[in-house]
C-alpha cells in the first residue's frame, strides 16, 4: 500500500516539559499524542532520546533579498533558517529599496512563500528609507498581505525622541510593535569596538555602553508615557539590562533580545582585528555576558534573537575599519544558546521553548508559530539531538554568508528534524523538501 | 621575530638587543661608505595607505644603506572606494617580489590583519597604524632615551636598559599611536611613565596601564623628570570638542617658553625635550623649548634610520626557520 | 672508541696548547709582523671579534715593549664582519658586535686582522669586504693563534701561532683569559 503524504509519526520524543511521547503528524497539524501511536500510512521517525521543541521563532533575520543578493536571498536565508531549527522568521526591514511599503514588504513575503523553507515575516521600517526623518506608512504595510506587526529600522537608531514616540502612538492601531536598535549616533561617531580598556589599548574608536542605555532608557519612558508596546533589539550591556529590569517592573510593555553572540563572546576576540568579530553592537565584557545570560534566565530578557547578518567575504576580507558589521547565526543559534544557557545550567529545554520560539512569535503576533506541541495544534516542530556534538564549518552552512564568529568551534545539539505546518524541510540533519506554494495557501 | 607589530611583543631582552644593534647601525652611518651589504638582492616595500613623507624615507634610507631595493607604493585614500583591498596590494606586490612590506595605514590593526590573514608571507612592519601603535617610533625614542639616561649614569649605552627612568609624556593620548608604543617599550625597559593630558584626550580604559596619570603639567615638572614628550596635538580636535581652544590647551598643556625656564632654573636637571614630529610650534611646543639644548627633536631623526635598519636586520637578515621551502635549501 | 658521556665531561676534549704555549706563540708572531713590516711603522691591529679583539691587543703589547715609539692603544681597532657574512640567510639572526677603528684610521696603513681560529677562510673574506667599507689600506695582512686547515677559500695566514692538523668534525676551541678566565686551546671530538 502507497503511504500518505506528510503523514509522520514521531516516536518516543522528549518533550520540554520532559515527558516523552508520540506524535502524529498529519494535515498540517498535530493530530494526535501520547504513548502507541499507530497509522498504518505514516512514515516513523524514531524520536527516542531527541528533543521535540516547537519550531524556532527569529525576530531578526537581515535576508538582504531584495538589492544584496550577493550577500543572501530569501531562498538562501530561509534554507539556512530551516537547517537551524527555525520554522520562522522575521526579516529586516534594510534591504534596497528599503522594505517602507506595502510593496517591498509583499515581495519579500512572497518569496517566502514560493522558498517554503519557514515563514518569512517581513519587518516594516519604522521611517521612510531608514532615514529617521518621517514615518514610513506602517498602517499600509499592516493590513498587505504580508500583515506586518514588527517594525523596525534596525541598523539605525530611530533617534529623534518625537518620531520615535509616534511610531510607538502609531502602531497600536494595529497591535504592532517597534524594534528599536538602541544607539546614540552621536556618541558612536567612528564607533569599531566597545569603548573599555581593550579599546583603549587597540585605538580602535569607542563604542560606549552608554550609547545604547541611554537611546533604552528613553525609549521605555516614552513605552510608558503612551502605553505602547516597545521591543529592544540586541541587547547587549549589563547597563541595559538593568533599565529594562526597572521598567519592567513598573508595567512597562517593553521586552527585549539578546543575540547568541553576545551570550557567548567578548571583546577580547576582537585583539585578532579579524573582522569576523565586528558586528552592531559590538562584543562587551565577560561581565556584560553573564547579566545577559542572568536576564535571560530570570525572563528580564524576553527572546534570543541571532541577528543573522551574512556579508559577501570582500567585506569581511578587509582592515578592521573597513570591515561590514555583522555576523551569520541562523544555523549556530540553537547549539550556542544549549551551549550557554542550558549546559551552564541556567535554563531547561522549557525555558528554551519560551525565549526562541513562544515569546518572539508572541511579540511578532505570528499565531501560528511558537504554539505548544498539543493535538489541534499546527505541526512547527523542531527535533534536537542534545548530545549530538559538532564543529562549526561555515563553507558548509546554507547561507551565503561566511561570517560565522564560531567558526573552528565544536557545539552541542545537532538538529535532527524540522516540520513546517506540518511538512518535513529537514529530516536526518539535512534539508529535505520545501513546503509547496499550495499547501501554505491553504 | 617574524614581524614587527606592536612594542608588546617585545621581550626586554629582545627590546635592548634591538637597540644595541642600532647603535652599531648608527656607527655605520658616520662612516665613509655609510652602507652594509647585508640585505643585498632582498626587496622591501613600502607600502603607505596615509601619507608621511618622514617615515617613508627614514625606512627608505634604513633599507637602502643595508642594500636591500626599495618599493615606494602609495595606495592613498580608501582602498575599497578605489576597488583595490589591502589584500589585493599586498598580494600583487609579494607576486612582484617583495621580501618585507613595510605597513603604514589610517586603520588601526591594518598591519595585524595583513601578518595574519595568511594573505601574504613576507614580515609585515608597522610603521603606523592608525591611533593604535607606531613601534619602530618608540624603539627610536628609547634608543635616544638610552644613549641620554647612559650618558647620566656614566655607562655605556649597549647592554643598558631604561630602569629608574622617568619619562613624561605629554598631549592626546587618545589618538595617539606613538604613546601606545612608547608606553609598552618604556616600561618594558624599566622606566617609569606619567602620561599628562586632558580627561578628554585619555582613553577610557587608561586606568589600566602601567603608568601614572595626570592632568597637571606644573605639577608633573615640578617633580624633575628625567625626559619630557610632547605629542602633536591636531587643531581638528578642537571642533570635537576635545578641548575649547588652541591657547587654552597650549597653556595648560603645552611646553610654554615659562615651562622651559621654570625647568631650566631647576638646580640639576638635565632634562631632555622630545617630540616625535612634525610640530604645531606654538600649541604644544614653544620654539624656544623646540629649539633649546635639550630637545632631541633632531637627534630623534636621525636614529630612527639607524632604528629601523636595526628592525629591518633582525626581521630580514636570518634564517626564517619556519619557511620549510627555506629550511630545504639549507639541507642541499 | 666511544666516550661515556657525563655532566662533568659531556665530550672529549684534549689542551693542545697551554697559557704558555700561547704566550710564546704570540711573542713569535709579534717579531714577525715587526720584521715583515720592517718596523712598526703606520702598523694597526685589527682584532675580529670577539677573541681576535684580546689577541690583538696583547700582540700589540709586545710590539710596543718591542719598540718604545709604539703606544700600544693607540694602534689596535676591532672588526665586526657579522654583516659582510655569507651565511646570514642560513642562521638565525646575529646580533651584529662594535667596530672600533685605530685613532688613526686605516687609510694607507698596513692592516694586521687578527683571529683566533683560522677554518674555512669565509671569515677573512668577510673581513676584507668589511674592511675596504672602512677605508684603504696601504696592505691588509693575517694573523691567527692556530690555522686548522680545511680551508673554502683561495685564503692563508701570513702569521700562524700553530698548524693544527684536525678533522672537520672536531671542534677548537680557543679560551683566553679576557673572555673565558683561562688561557688554552682544547680540541673537542664529536663524541
Amino acid at each position: 500500500m502507497t503511504r500518505e503524504e506528510n503523514v509522520y509519526i514521531i516516536r518516543g520524543a522528549t518533550l520540554p516539559d520532559t515527558s516523552t511521547t508520540d506524535l502524529l503528524v498529519k494535515d498540517g497539524i498535530i493530530a494526535d499524542a501520547g504513548t502507541g501511536i499507530s497509522n498504518a500510512s505514516a512514515q516513523v521517525i524514531d524520536a527516542e532520546g531527541l528533543i521535540a521543541l516547537p519550531g524556532l521563532v527569529d525576530l531578526h533575520t537581515h535576508l538582504r533579498e531584495p538589492g544584496r543578493e550577493d550577500a543572501e536571498t530569501v531562498e538562501t536565508g530561509s534554507r539556512s533558517a530551516a537547517l537551524g531549527g527555525f520554522t520562522a522568521v522575521h526579516a529586516m526591514a534594510n534591504s534596497t529599496p528599503v522594505a517602507d511599503t506595502a510593496g517591498v514588504v509583499e515581495q519579500v513575503h512572497s518569496l517566502g512563500l514560493e522558498a517554503g523553507w519557514v515563514d518569512v515575516r517581513p519587518v516594516g521600517a519604522v521611517t521612510v528609507g531608514l532615514a529617521g526623518e518621517r514615518l514610513a506608512e506602517l498602517g499600509a504595510m499592516a493590513s498587505s498581505r504580508a500583515r506586518v506587526r514588527v517594525f523596525s529600522d534596525d541598523g539605525i537608531c530611530v533617534h529623534d525622541p518625537v518620531l520615535m514616540r509616534r511610531a510607538l502612538e502609531y502602531v497600536k492601531s494595529f497591535d504592532g510593535v517597534i524594534a528599536q536598535h538602541a544607539q546614540d549616533p552621536r556618541l558612536t561617531v567612528g564607533s569599531q569596538m566597545n569603548e573599555g580598556d581593550v579599546s583603549a589599548v587597540l585605538g580602535l574608536g569607542g563604542w560606549p555602553a552608554v550609547a545604547e542605555e541611554s537611546i533604552i532608557a528613553r525609549d521605555v519612558l516614552l513605552a510608558k508615557h503612551v502605553d505602547s508596546r516597545l521591543h529592544v533589539c540586541h541587547v547587549s550591556t549589563a547597563g541595559s539590562v538593568e533599565i529594562i529590569r526597572w521598567a519592567k517592573a513598573r508595567g512597562v510593555k517593553v521586552t527585549a533580545e539578546v543575540t547568541p553572540h553576545h551570550l557567548l563572546l567578548t571583546e577580547e576576540l576582537v585583539r585578532s582585528y579579524d573582522p569576523v568579530y565586528k558586528v552592531n553592537p559590538p562584543l562587551r565584557t565577560s561581565e556584560d555576558v553573564t547579566a545577559l545570560r542572568e536576564a535571560l534566565a530570570d525572563g528580564t530578557i524576553d527572546v534570543v534573537g541571532t541577528d543573522h547578518a551574512p556579508h559577501p567575504s570582500e567585506h569581511k576580507e578587509c582592515e578592521w575599519a573597513q570591515a561590514a558589521m555583522g555576523m551569520t547565526g541562523l544555523e549556530t543559534a540553537l547549539s550556542v544558546v544549549q551551549h550557554t544557557m542550558i549546559e551552564t545550567g541556567m535554563m531547561g529545554w522549557k525555558d528554551f521553548a519560551r525565549v526562541t520560539s513562544t515569546t518572539p512569535a508572541a511579540i511578532g503576533r505570528v499565531e501560528t508559530q511558537g504554539r505548544p506541541l498539543t493535538v489541534g495544534e499546527p505541526a512547527n516542530i523542531t527535533l534536537v539531538d542534545p548530545d549530538g556534538r559538532w564543529s562549526v564549518v561555515p563553507a558548509r552552512m546554507a547561507t551565503k554568508g561566511r561570517n560565522s564568529p564560531f567558526k573552528g568551534m565544536e557545539l552541542p545539539g545537532k538538529v535532527q528534524a524540522v516540520f513546517f505546518g506540518g511538512h518535513p524541510t529537514v529530516l536526518n540533519g539535512e534539508l529535505a523538501t520545501r513546503r509547496p506554494t499550495a499547501q501554505a495557501a491553504k | 621575530m617574524r614581524h614587527l607589530l606592536s612594542t608588546r611583543d617585545l621581550s626586554p631582552q629582545e627590546a635592548v638587543q634591538l637597540l644595541d644593534t642600532a647603535e652599531e647601525m648608527a656607527a655605520v652611518s658616520t662612516r665613509e661608505v655609510k652602507k652594509l651589504p647585508v640585505l643585498r638582492g632582498r626587496t622591501v616595500v613600502n607600502l603607505f595607505f596615509e601619507d608621511s613623507t618622514r617615515t617613508r624615507i627614514s625606512f627608505e634610507a634604513a633599507a637602502k644603506r643595508l642594500s636591500a631595493d626599495v618599493i615606494n607604493f602609495a595606495a592613498k585614500g580608501s582602498s575599497v572606494s578605489k576597488g583595490e583591498s589591502l589584500k589585493d596590494t599586498a598580494q600583487t606586490l609579494e607576486a612582484m617580489g617583495a621580501d618585507a612590506v613595510v605597513l603604514r595605514h589610517w586603520a588601526s590593526g591594518a598591519p595585524d590583519r595583513l601578518a595574519s590573514s595568511g594573505w601574504i608571507d613576507a614580515p609585515v612592519i608597522n610603521a603606523g597604524d592608525g591611533t593604535h601603535e607606531h613601534p619602530t617610533q618608540a624603539l627610536l625614542d628609547a634608543f635616544t632615551m638610552r644613549r641620554h639616561w647612559s650618558r647620566v649614569a656614566g655607562r655605556e649605552s649597549i647592554g643598558s636598559d631604561l630602569a629608574g627612568m622617568r619619562v613624561v609624556i605629554v598631549g592626546d593620548v587618545l589618538h595617539s599611536r606613538v604613546v601606545r608604543s612608547n608606553l609598552w617599550l618604556l616600561t618594558a625597559l624599566g622606566a617609569t611613565v606619567t602620561l599628562v593630558a586632558p580627561p578628554t584626550l585619555l582613553p577610557v580604559g587608561v586606568s589600566q596601564w602601567p603608568c601614572e596619570i595626570s592632568y597637571d603639567l606644573d605639577a608633573v615638572l615640578a617633580s624633575e623628570p628625567d625626559a619630557v614628550m610632547m605629542l602633536r596635538v591636531q587643531r581638528e580636535r578642537m571642533e570635537a570638542a576635545f578641548f575649547p581652544s588652541a591657547n587654552e590647551y597650549s597653556r595648560r598643556w603645552g611646553f610654554t617658553d615659562a615651562r622651559l625656564a621654570r625647568l631650566d632654573a631647576a638646580v640639576g636637571s638635565d632634562a631632555i625635550i622630545m617630540h616625535p614630529g612634525p610640530m604645531n610650534r606654538g600649541l604644544e611646543i614653544s620654539s624656544a623649548a623646540a629649539d633649546s639644548p635639550r630637545s632631541t627633536v633632531l637627534a630623534q631623526v636621525q636614529n630612527g634610520v639607524a632604528v629601523r635598519m636595526a628592525v629591518l636586520y633582525h626581521l630580514l637578515s636570518g634564517d626564517r626557520s619556519s619557511n620549510p621551502v627555506e629550511q630545504q635549501e639549507v639541507g642541499q | 672508541m666511544s666516550v661515556p658521556a657525563s655532566p662533568e665531561n659531556p665530550v672529549s676534549s684534549r689542551t693542545v696548547l697551554a697559557d704558555a704555549d700561547i704566550d710564546r706563540a704570540l711573542t713569535r708572531i709579534a717579531h714577525e709582523i715587526l720584521e715583515a713590516n720592517k718596523g712598526s711603522a703606520d702598523l694597526v691591529l685589527l682584532g675580529i671579534p670577539r677573541r681576535g679583539f684580546p689577541l690583538a691587543q696583547r700582540l700589540a703589547l709586545k710590539i710596543a715593549s718591542a719598540d718604545s715609539s709604539v703606544q700600544p692603544q693607540h694602534i689596535v681597532g676591532q672588526l665586526d664582519v657579522t654583516m659582510f657574512r655569507d651565511d646570514l640567510k642560513h642562521k638565525p639572526t646575529r646580533a651584529p658586535l662594535h667596530t672600533v677603528e685605530p685613532a688613526g684610521g686605516i687609510d694607507g696603513k698596513v692592516v694586521v686582522l687578527v683571529d683566533d681560529v683560522l677554518y674555512s677562510g669565509r671569515t677573512i673574506r668577510a673581513a676584507l669586504d668589511a674592511i675596504v667599507d672602512l677605508g684603504r689600506p696601504s696592505a691588509v695582512r693575517l694573523a691567527v693563534l692556530v690555522d686548522r686547515g680545511h680551508r673554502e677559500l683561495p685564503i692563508r695566514a701570513d702569521h700562524v701561532g700553530k698548524n693544527l692538523p684536525t678533522s672537520s668534525r672536531e671542534k677548537v676551541r680557543v679560551h683566553l683569559m679576557e673572555i673565558d678566565g683561562v688561557d688554552e686551546v682544547v680540541i673537542e671530538a664529536d663524541s
